[in-house]
């Protein structure tokens, strides 16, 4: 695969640690004995609870209702009686409702037909996937329905799906391409009917031959003009700005939208939970998630019904092999520290990662050398120190000016810097007290 | 769970690629080193006195200006690399005192003053070299004579480029370069550069070759301690492009552009006019080496991106030729590397890289 593409400036090389996990199919978690599904697990206002303590619920049961086109609905991804309602912290550090469920009762929800999608209009097809509360599953959960309603006018040149999975560690997707290529395919071609674009890419990191290989051979059984096209390694690439520029070759101009350019990007998750919405009738309540790093025993890949806490993630992986010195939801370059077990899987938990020193040592914080490595990594060609200089001297207006809200927080610059200044830390305090600022 | 006491909550991201400011200033002190042993082989234990002296009144500095700021900085290491490097650019017979004095300076004034390491906009060894040459010119342009001459001990003498500046200044006396210069004025060379020109040229130069090239680039010259030698300092660079500590760019612009400098306008001093500049002598004599490799690639004094280090390294270069052909000093490159340390600002107001997603569709 020499003439694989990938986005020209920027981006950084760290280990995969995909080997933990690369060769484990993908096996379900145990139910747990309690679900704790927060209302807010969508970028967006939260859902609207419900249900109260004493409700019986069954699996599949809405119990939150989106409260706006920014929002997404949520139900309950098991049977059983609602304990409580309680506020909870999300790993993101966002505060939020959240309802108990005490499992018990029975799993007897029922498939969809199959076919009923083929004949449902583009209104109809939107509605289920709005009522099934999906949320693009890449990592940022804007929801779903919101993204594919395509206003009047314009038109979509290319839908991207996103198979790049460039996160270190994480191999749920990787999984999911091997093992549900087809799956996914049908849920490319409903939204694809929806869209109805004029070409459809599937974007897959050249560390994952045998994904490039299994989804190019179904989609030619299934006699389909999809490509797949293998990318070039390179963090961020699985970012949809940096996927694109890879893909098609535009850049997504500064605070605008895939769709500004033509393109609408899912995520091979995203497109399975499509598919599981039509054809089994099924919400999201389920994904696929990583857990793995050098503290865990069993590092696996697990199908998690969410609202299962962590620990019990964790203790189904035979625990830890040594003390963590860290624990992550998400990835290692873009996820949150946790401060214990007791977090909930919810919609966009991509993995749980347990660290050890090996690789979450952190080394004293000295003055920036002005090595320059920081823009060097910068995908989206920022000057990160200069931005950090600024929010440090609380100078937001020059940091917005230098293009602050263009960062995503992809965390190159922290990656490569020697001095290990905390730029990301930096930039999201700027982003913050921005918005304070404007409130 | 029990063990979380010991669990650690830090923003994204969680991992690093493993640098650090230490490892970056140890890994130069350490590819500096084969330089600074030829420089102690070459001209005695007077060479490590000098050098170790800077060393020692470098992080003395440091340690004290640390305490006095409560703010210990002397684990970055850096200390130890401006010492090293002030050291380097003594001569090896100068006063002790004097390095001393130059390395708090640079540590002092150069660096701390401005707020220490990162801050510093000048390059504090060389800003401390070019501080003692112009208060103590006599001792700072005396020279030892390499031991590989075979000479008397301690005996001193003219720098090559010295003995030519000073000897141009009645005429070129008919030479068509600084080789055959040096040939006419009898400048000595080591037994060894002749036996090695000797053969070369029963082979591969086929007569050529003049004596006195094998001389500059192995480093039996006289000079500064470090900077003799420019095949162990091209040698120990090599570490620092693997290891992505340098990069190609200053280095290649500095030397590039000097050198196409020398080629053209060289030539002019002599009799041989434009185009013949002689580019093979004036790379491997002086500090040319030293100091496009190990102190214009100084991180904190260069600019931050490719595109301005190009134009750092064309500017040194430029500057590094106007003064050794025009100016009134033999050397150049301390004073050039440091006045093109005065522009990094503007530089990198000039070269600040275009954002993602800013571009107009049609220039696509």
């Amino acid at each position: 695969m020499k003439n694989a593409k990938t986005f020209p400036r920027g981006g950084v090389h760290p280990p995969d640690f995909k080997s933990y996990t690369r060769e484990e199919a993908i096996r379900n978690a145990p139910v747990p004995a309690e679900a704790v599904i927060p209302m807010s697990q969508h970028m967006g206002s939260p859902a609207e609870c419900l249900v109260q303590p004493g409700d019986d619920v069954h699996e599949g049961m809405l119990i939150g209702r989106a409260t706006g086109p920014f929002s997404a609905s949520v139900h309950s991804s098991v049977p059983g009686k609602v304990k409580e309602i309680k506020e909870i912290y999300l790993p993101n550090g966002i505060k939020s409702q959240a309802v108990v469920i005490a499992v018990e009762g029975e799993f007897n929800r029922a498939d969809g037909d199959p076919a009923a999608w083929q004949q449902m209009s583009k209104e109809e097809l939107l509605t289920r996937i709005r009522e099934m509360g999906i949320v693009g599953l890449g990592g940022a959960t804007f929801p779903t329905p919101l993204k594919y309603s395509i206003r009047e006018g314009r038109k979509v040149e290319s839908f991207v799906i996103n198979g790049v999975e460039c996160e270190p560690f994480l191999t749920a997707d990787h999984r999911l391409m091997l093992e549900k290529s087809e799956e996914i395919l049908t849920g490319i071609r409903i939204v694809a009917r929806i869209l109805e674009p004029e070409q459809v890419l599937i974007g897959i990191e050249e560390n994952k031959p045998d994904a490039v290989e299994v989804l190019a051979r179904a989609v030619e059984n299934a006699g389909l003009d999809y490509q797949v096209v293998p990318l070039k390694l390179k963090y961020p690439q699985g970012d949809e700005k940096q996927l694109l520029k890879s893909l098609i070759g535009r850049e997504v101009p500064s605070g605008g939208l895939p769709l500004d350019i033509g393109a609408v990007v899912s995520n091979v998750g995203t497109a399975f939970a499509v598919y599981e919405a039509f054809i089994k009738n099924k919400p999201l309540v389920e994904r696929v998630v990583t857990v793995s790093g050098s503290a865990l025993a069993e590092p696996a890949n697990l199908k998690v019904r969410v609202g299962t806490p962590v620990s019990d993630l964790v203790e189904d992986c035979g625990g830890f092999k040594e003390s963590p010195v860290k624990i992550i939801s998400g990835g290692p370059m873009m996820g949150f520290a946790l401060a214990d077990l007791d977090a909930p899987v919810t919609k966009g938990t991509s993995g749980i990662l347990v660290l050890s020193r090996k690789e979450a040592g952190r080394a004293v914080e000295t003055n920036c050398l002005s090595c320059g490595r920081c823009l060097r990594a910068c995908p989206m060609g920022l000057q990160p120190v200069n931005l950090y200089k600024y929010i440090d001297h609380l100078r937001y207006e020059d940091a917005l000016a230098e293009g602050l809200m263009d960062c995503k927080e992809c965390g190159c610059c922290s990656y490569v810097c020697p001095a290990h200044i905390p730029l990301v830390q930096g930039m999201k305090l700027g982003k913050l007290m921005t918005r304070k600022k404007k409130a | 769970m029990e063990e979380n006491k010991s669990i650690l909550i830090t923003t994204s991201p969680h991992l690093h690629e493993g640098s650090s400011t230490r490892s970056i200033m140890l890994a130069v002190t350490i590819c500096l080193l084969p330089a600074g042993i030829w420089g102690v082989v070459v001209f005695g234990l007077r060479a490590l006195a000098v050098v170790l002296t800077a060393i020692v009144a470098s992080v003395l500095t440091e340690a004290v200006i640390s305490r006095v700021l409560k703010r210990n900085t002397l684990p970055d290491c850096s200390a130890i690399l401006t010492g090293l490097l002030v050291g380097y650019n003594m001569p090896p017979s100068v006063p002790l005192f004097i390095p001393a004095v130059a390395s708090v300076f640079a540590i002092a004034v150069v660096k701390m003053t401005f707020g220490g390491l990162g801050r510093n906009w000048m390059n504090p060894a060389l800003a401390g070299r070019v501080f003692v040459t112009f208060s103590w010119t006599g001792p700072m342009t005396t020279w030892l004579l390499p031991k590989t001459w075979g000479g008397a001990d301690a005996a001193t003498g003219a720098s090559v480029l010295g003995f030519i500046k000073a000897g141009l200044i009645d005429g070129s006396g008919g030479a068509q370069g600084p080789a055959q210069f040096l040939a006419l004025g009898n400048y000595p060379h080591s037994p060894f550069d002749l036996r090695l020109t000797q053969w070369l040229n029963t082979g591969l130069f086929g007569g050529r070759l003049e004596a006195g090239y094998v001389d500059l680039f192995v480093g039996s010259i006289p000079g500064c301690i470090g900077e003799v030698s420019a095949l162990l300092l091209l040698l120990g660079s090599i570490y620092l492009f693997a290891r992505k500590i340098i990069t190609w760019e200053i280095p290649v612009t500095y030397l590039a552009t000097f050198s196409v400098l020398v080629w053209v306008f060289g030539g002019l001093r002599f009799e041989s006019g434009f185009f013949h500049g002689d580019v093979l002598f004036h790379l491997f004599s002086g500090g040319l080496m030293l100091g496009a490799l190990y102190m214009a690639t100084d991180m904190v004094t260069s600019p931050l991106t490719s595109k301005g280090m190009i134009i750092f390294g064309v500017g040194a270069g430029f500057l590094t030729f106007l003064i050794r052909f025009y100016g009134s000093f033999p050397e150049g490159v301390s004073l050039a590397i440091i006045l093109m340390n005065m522009f990094v600002p503007l530089i990198n107001r000039l070269t600040k890289p275009v954002k993602f997603g800013y571009l107009k569709e049609a220039r696509q």
